[in-house]
């Protein structure tokens, strides 16, 4: 079953080719897009998440599916932590009341109730992106996308960002994420997509993708990245 | 020489004893530069922020004119002005000509480029830190307009503070449209002009060092409240 399905999705920017001819469905509750620097993965990702229009081909989607994303770095407003995610809340549409008592809900679950009416940008980067998870879970969102959520975080944050990847995965929202982190894609996904040069090299499950990818390229890669 | 500093220590007592005169006129100048920053603020900021945000056709020919008026020369300011308010202009009828509601009209004209410029600026540098966040959280463009002027409140002060420094000491404008009226719109620098060619030095020079103090003070201030505010609000 295939929840997002991408028709011969190709972006060029000024004649480049980013993301070329990419078909695919994706449909597992976990989906790590990984391939090398460049590959394209982020920009596969904003396509997906609608930041970006493709310059050809289309993208189907089930009418009501709500998303979210988060990003490699957290953008954060001049506020508290708190209130940058009652921000989003009200964005859509929630009371203020509620907005507080959601916003709460979602520091807590990611282990951050303490700093709630600490000025956001002055946290750490590890802080912040846990914030930033927590607005973007805080909205519910059936698939949530998350571009390189580790990658410029210390060991320790990283594995707190993972935990929480995995309890909202838990919570039956779809996710899927890029990373360049081998280790990380294997501990989290349930599928891969490789990606190189803009193309989808292969999609496999997980299990299958780290034992025995089908291409030479995912194994180069697989061997040139693991130490 | 002698002539300076004689000038210099009768401009000092004038300032020491707080001359009625003196006070009225530097009340005067703030006040009508104040209300001329207000007033540039509110309507030049949101649409700073629109040029910088929005998508709408016309949108690159306005910066450009908005960058161009920035240099906008105040004696054309004050003429054109001058022209619509007076008696047989088409706002003749409401009176305000050589009043200090003209002069504050003439130097809202004045600085509303140079605040919408700045502001778009600022703007624009944010709105590429926040723009994917605020479209994936499903914010409009009008609502991410709204979002990032209250962010960058404490660098759109700078913005505002050009303004009121360009309408606090520029000349030509209120001279026109205000008419240097004793005691009744007679600001600072058209004091300082008229006083100068009268020959009366210590009166221009008090004024004179009133203005830089207050353009110096105002700045200072602004620098610390932005200092203070970065290290509070990141
Ligand atoms: N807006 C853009 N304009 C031109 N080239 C871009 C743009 N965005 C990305 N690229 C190029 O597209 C390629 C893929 O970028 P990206 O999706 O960020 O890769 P990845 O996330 O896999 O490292 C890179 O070569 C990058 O230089
Ligand atoms: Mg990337």
């Amino acid at each position: 079953m295939g929840w997002l399905q991408l028709h011969q999705l190709g972006l060029s920017e000024k004649n480049v080719a980013i993301i070329v001819e990419v078909t695919l469905k994706v449909g597992a509750g976990r989906t790590a897009i990984i391939g090398p620097n460049g590959a394209g993965k982020s920009t596969l990702l904003r396509l997906m998440h609608g930041l970006l229009r493709p310059s050809s081909g289309h993208l189907d989607w089930p009418q009501t599916l709500t998303q979210g994303m988060v990003f490699q770095r957290p953008v954060m407003l001049r506020t508290t932590a708190l209130a940058n995610i009652e921000y989003a809340l009200k964005l859509r549409g929630f009371a203020a009341a509620e907005c507080h008592q959601r916003a709460l809900d979602a520091l807590a679950r990611v282990g951050l109730t303490g700093i709630a009416a600490r000025q956001a940008r002055c946290l750490s980067g590890g802080e912040q992106q846990r914030v930033a998870l927590a607005r973007a879970w805080a909205l519910e969102p059936q698939v949530l996308f998350l571009d390189e959520p580790t990658a410029s975080l210390d060991p320790g944050s990283s594995r707190e960002v993972e935990r929480i990847i995995h309890e909202i995965a838990a919570g039956g929202t779809r996710i899927v994420m890029t990373t360049h982190n081998l280790g990380q894609a294997r501990r989290i996904a349930e599928e891969v997509i490789y990606l190189e040069g803009g193309r989808v090299v292969e999609q496999t499950p997980a299990d299958a993708f780290f034992c025995q990818p089908r291409t030479t390229a995912a194994r180069n890669f697989i061997q040139e990245e693991t130490p | 020489m002698y002539e300076i500093s004689t000038s210099l220590g009768l401009a000092g007592s004038l300032v020491a004893v707080g001359d009625a005169k003196l006070m009225a006129i530097v009340l005067l100048s703030l006040q009508v530069s104040f209300t001329a920053t207000l007033l540039a603020c509110l309507f030049g900021m949101p649409i700073g922020a629109l040029l910088a945000v929005g998508r709408f056709p016309g949108r690159r020919p306005l910066i450009v004119l908005f960058n161009g008026l920035m240099g906008l020369p105040p004696v054309v300011v004050g003429l054109l002005v001058y022209l619509l308010l007076s008696r047989a202009g088409p706002l003749g009828s409401f009176g305000l000509l050589f009043t200090p509601q003209a002069m504050v009209i003439a130097q809202t004209i004045l600085i509303l480029p140079i605040v919408t410029a700045l502001t778009r600026q600022v703007i624009e540098d944010a709105w590429l830190e926040h723009r994917e966040q605020l479209r994936s959280l499903g914010a409009s463009r009008t609502r991410s307009a709204q979002t990032l002027l209250w962010d960058s409140r404490f660098s759109l002060s700078t913005a505002g503070l050009a303004g009121f420094g360009r309408a606090v000491a520029e000349v030509g404008a209120v001279m026109i449209v205000g008419g240097n009226i004793d005691s009744l719109t007679r600001v600072m620098t058209t004091t300082i002009a008229l006083e100068t060619s009268k020959g009366d030095l210590p009166l221009a020079l008090a004024l004179g060092l009133i203005l830089i103090a207050v353009v110096l003070l105002v700045n200072t201030a602004a620098f610390v409240l932005r200092q203070w505010a970065e290290r509070h609000w990141g």
